[in-house]
């Protein structure tokens, strides 16, 4: 274990239950220095961070730099595009990805969708990490330290995750449009949601599992109040799996959101691109303009595959059973 | 094993009963309703009134929920407020359909995922490993609908090797007993019907089972990984046992647990993926008739529908658990 040469040495003892959770942050053996030493040798999560830092630097500084405005319809004005007649054209010099099926510049959409797609990913992976991280917190420090009633409570709060998870996203997502109209918020409190109880049974699972460990034993003999040894203490140990849960889930959280938007559920107004919906949209002009619904496939596709790689990746440097 | 059974069947109960409470104030509370589906904007506020008064959605909510579990208990889930039909009606017609996509998806991501995730584990390093590794790594970030479009455009539209849209050509006169049209073909021995239905089904299958398919490929090979570290294994093979029998009996068997795990949980991402992908084949599942129930707040369908869809989960997550201990003599249920 990495804690061992912090123990050896002498220290006050009513500090040594912090300081085996602390500080051996400061120090070169930290678990997160050492996945950090294996992530930079592992060849998948560098191509997953390469395609992540592009992703995000399209997203954050592309916007700016598009050759056209999103919701100038110039192709019609122009008179070269005519969907009904089912003349769309292609890739040009002057239109990189050609034009979609309202004229609008492709390539400037696509660019500006990245923001979009990035923004809905992160809130809605926040969102589910926010209640996921409070309610399966709450549930591991119960199930760990309270006693009779602390397994009450962690009993009626696993129950509502095993509900949460038999509802179908699909579901929830239409029952959030309707209260609240179909838009981008809809969708992101909708997948956030879903997304929830994974979150909660992996930071529970993982705080149960430390319960039992040393130090908590060590902080509990020194008098440190319960709650206290489950915020300071368990959870900051607990939260690598959930970390990692965290980026796997914004890929999933990207899919989700086209698939939607692809029902309808997203943005009705087109005018902010975004790729689900570009997506969709595409579906009646398959046969003319296959191109409009690769690019935004294939955009999902790259990013979502970039945190994948990502979140393995920590997944295996994080493993404690393939630590050296 | 049958007093397991027994205790985890009633165990659901409470569950079931839990979720219903909630599902029953969620879907009351939401704007709207059944009188905004069935008049549009312009219906006077007495008409919606009647409408509502007619259908017993003035009633106090406790009173009405009430009278849903008493139903419930007599296998009643009401009549559908749109198509004024049997609930249990509709469902009987219409779920066969999204049951049987399910299972062929199922079929598809158990048949060829173990053995693939097998493979890759005994080749480890080589081009097939890395291939399944990559492709397991792809498939769970690629849409099922664009994935399902993809198919269709390519396989049906392009080279005309299966059907494009529905679950069976409208030139078969098939006979249908129970709706699952696999099964109607084979009950009444029209084989090309049959036929013809599981071909509707394969693209769709194809399409539902990605996803499913890359989660069990990459479980597979990382247990059988780790079982194939074993000391037992080791000893099996040093005491002269066939590969064969090593094979079988040592590694997949004690492979199978994480695996059996996983699939009880895939079930209830394929059912809401099942929708996504009846909506590109046009198969006619639960799929649109559950779009429809939701934009039209459609309560006793929708909560039939989310029972049901928590019923099966349930009883998959049962089978899973009743399967360990087949898999695994060690494991007793109790």
């Amino acid at each position: 274990m990495t804690l061992a040469p912090g123990r050896g040495k002498k220290v006050k003892l009513d500090r040594l239950a912090e300081l085996s959770a602390v500080r051996d942050d400061e120090r070169g053996v930290s678990l997160w220095r050492e996945a950090m030493r294996r992530l930079r040798r592992n060849p998948a999560a560098i191509v997953g961070a390469v395609i992540l830092v592009l992703f995000v630097l399209v997203a954050v500084v592309g916007p700016f730099f598009v050759p056209y405005g999103t919701t100038d319809t110039m192709g019609i004005r122009e008179g070269v595009v005519k969907s009904g007649q089912g003349i769309i054209p292609g890739p040009s010099a002057d239109h990189w990805l050609g034009y979609d099926h309202q004229g609008r510049d492709e390539f400037s959409r696509l660019v500006v969708g990245a923001r979009q797609t990035l923004i809905v990913g992160i809130v809605s992976t926040l969102i589910g990490l926010t209640i996921g991280v409070f309610l399966g917190g709450l549930a591991g420090a119960a199930a760990g330290l309270g006693g009779r009633w602390g397994r009450a409570l962690d009993n009626v709060l696993m129950r509502i995750v095993d509900m949460m998870l038999s509802l179908p996203s699909l579901l929830l997502a239409v029952s959030v449009a309707a209260l609240l109209g179909p838009s981008i918020v809809t969708v992101m409190i909708a997948v956030g949601v879903v997304s929830v109880p994974i979150f909660a049974r992996l930071l529970r699972g993982s705080m149960i599992a430390q319960a039992n460990r040393d130090y908590v034993l060590a902080a509990s003999s020194l008098g440190v109040r319960g709650s206290k040894i489950a915020i300071s203490h368990i959870l900051p140990n607990s939260l690598a799996p959930v970390i990692v849960q965290a980026t796997l889930t914004l890929a999933t959280a990207i899919i989700e959101v086209a698939a939607l938007s692809f029902l309808g559920l997203g943005n009705p107004d087109s005018a902010v691109p975004e790729w689900g919906l570009m997506l969709a949209d595409a579906q009646p002009y398959l046969g003319i303009r296959p191109g409009l619904a690769i690019y935004p496939a294939v955009g999902i596709i790259i990013t979502a595959l970039g945190f994948t790689l990502l979140g393995e990746a920590m997944r295996e440097a994080l493993d404690p059973k393939l630590r050296r | 094993m049958f007093r397991f059974i027994v205790r985890r069947l009633l165990q659901l109960v409470p569950t079931l009963f839990g979720l219903s409470i909630l599902l029953f104030i969620w879907l009351h509370r939401l704007p709207g309703g059944p009188e905004t589906a069935l008049l549009g904007e312009r219906g006077t506020p007495e008409s919606r009134a009647a409408i509502r008064e007619s259908l017993g959605l003035d009633e106090p909510l406790p009173f009405q929920y009430g009278r849903f579990v008493k139903r419930l208990i007599q296998l009643d889930l009401g009549t559908s407020i749109s198509t004024k039909r049997e609930v249990t009606t509709e469902f009987l017609q219409r779920f066969p359909g999204t049951v049987e996509l399910t299972i062929m998806a199922m079929v598809i991501a158990i048949g060829v995922g173990i053995p693939l995730g097998y493979l890759a584990a005994r080749r480890r390093g080589s081009l097939l490993d890395q291939a399944s590794v990559g492709g397991s790594l792809l498939g769970t970030c690629v849409p099922i609908f664009f994935l399902a479009y993809v198919l269709k455009a390519i396989f049906a539209e392009n080279l005309g090797w299966f059907p494009t849209i529905g679950r069976q050509d409208a030139s078969i006169e098939a006979t249908h007993i129970t709706n699952f049209f696999v099964l109607d073909g084979i009950l009444t021995r029209e084989w090309d019907a049959a036929a013809d239905a599981i071909w509707h089904l394969i693209l769709p299958g194809i399409a539902l089972a990605s996803i499913p398919l890359a989660i069990i490929v990459r479980i597979t090979r990382a247990s059988v990984l780790e079982v194939l570290g074993e000391d037992f294994v080791r000893t099996a093979e040093a005491k002269g046992l066939t590969e064969r029998t090593v094979r079988r009996r040592h590694v997949l068997r004690n492979a199978m647990l994480p695996v059996a795990t996983s699939i009880g949980l895939l079930t209830g991402l394929l059912l809401s993926g099942a929708v996504l992908t009846e909506t590109v084949f046009a198969f006619s599942g639960i799929g649109a008739f559950i779009r429809d129930a939701i934009s039209n707040l459609d309560y006793p369908v929708l909560m039939g529908f989310i029972m049901i869809i928590a019923v099966i989960f349930a009883l998959v997550n049962l089978l899973v658990d009743v399967s360990y201990s087949l898999i695994d003599p060690r494991v007793r249920v109790r």
